[in-house]
């Protein structure tokens, strides 16, 4: 067994690897998230990796979205105000939205 | 606009593109809105709707479906000697198109006017996503990085080249703004791409 084996081969911890993948965060081994991170890559999302951080970043691909705003659905979203308080897009149907998106730069 | 508004069965929302809560905190609390105004640090509402510069605005309508596709648009005239764009023109079609007296785009011209992806932006989002993370993290050398990576590989994502600067520590109206922007425009580049009429 050699080093990438984990904490039970022998006795040489693997180096934890944090795997970002559509807002959620999972922490893997090192040989585990590299793995993931390729097998992304060979579906055809985009993924950023940044090895001695030990962290990558699956996102989604330009098709999977194209797709989506082809189709002129809205795609949902929730996200928090000032307070922390949660807003969801969906919930406002059956009112027309304005969407601004802006930023204070 | 939204005051006016809000009885024809209608509302705004707003969503930061910044770096955390506190730097949207002075303009929202200065607006003081009655509708929601919402924070987006990691840029999901970018990443869905290929936004690539702020402000964008879009049209949803009752059924959730997209009648006006990526625009740019102003509140006021603050900026318009810069940007030449006029706010009122904006008001006047959202005002006819939420009291029922005007129709939104037709699906087919919502459809050609919109402006869907590449790989490359994907690619950059990904970097960005990366960099947003550790710079949370406080590991802001390496965020530096791939904001730079992100940059290069969508340099007409300015929600990337230049809403990043602050967390790179530079000024995202100084001269390193103006540098960019500079050389972006004498390359024939459009910084704003509202629809046509």
């Amino acid at each position: 067994m050699g080093a990438l084996d984990g904490p039970r081969g022998d006795g040489v911890t693997e180096t934890k690897f944090t795997i970002i993948d559509g807002g959620r965060v999972a922490e893997v081994g090192e040989r585990e998230g590299v793995e993931l991170a390729k097998r992304a890559e060979a579906m055809g999302r985009p993924v950023a990796v940044a090895r001695d951080e030990g962290v990558a970043y699956l996102g989604v691909s330009a098709r999977e979205r194209a797709k989506v705003l082809a189709s002129l659905e809205a795609p949902d979203f929730t996200l928090p105000d000032l307070d922390g308080r949660v807003h969801t897009l969906s919930r406002h149907r059956g009112t027309k939205v304005l969407l601004v998106a802006y930023g204070s730069w | 606009m939204y005051e006016e508004l809000r009885g024809y069965g209608f509302t705004v929302i707003t969503v930061a593109l910044d770096r955390s809560a506190e730097a949207a905190r002075p303009w929202i609390e200065a607006a003081k809105p009655a509708h929601p105004s919402l924070i987006d640090t990691a840029h999901v509402l970018a990443d869905l709707y290929n936004i690539v510069n702020v402000p964008t605005i879009l049209w949803i309508d009752e059924r959730g479906r997209i009648v006006r596709p990526n625009d740019v648009a102003f509140g006021t005239d603050t900026f318009k000697h810069i940007t030449g764009l006029e706010a009122a023109r904006h008001l006047a079609a959202l005002r006819a198109w939420v009291r029922g007296e005007a129709t939104a785009l037709p699906e087919a011209r919502a459809r050609a006017l919109q402006s869907l992806p590449t790989d490359g932006d994907q690619q950059a989002r990904a970097e960005f996503g990366l960099g947003e993370w550790l710079y949370t993290r406080g590991r802001t050398e390496a965020a530096g990085r791939h904001f730079v990576r992100a940059g290069e590989l969508a340099p007409h994502d300015f929600t990337i080249r230049r809403g990043t600067m602050p967390m790179r520590g530079i000024d995202p109206m100084g001269p390193k703004f103006r540098e960019m922007l500079g050389a972006w425009v004498q390359a024939g580049n459009p910084y704003y791409r509202p629809l046509p009429e």
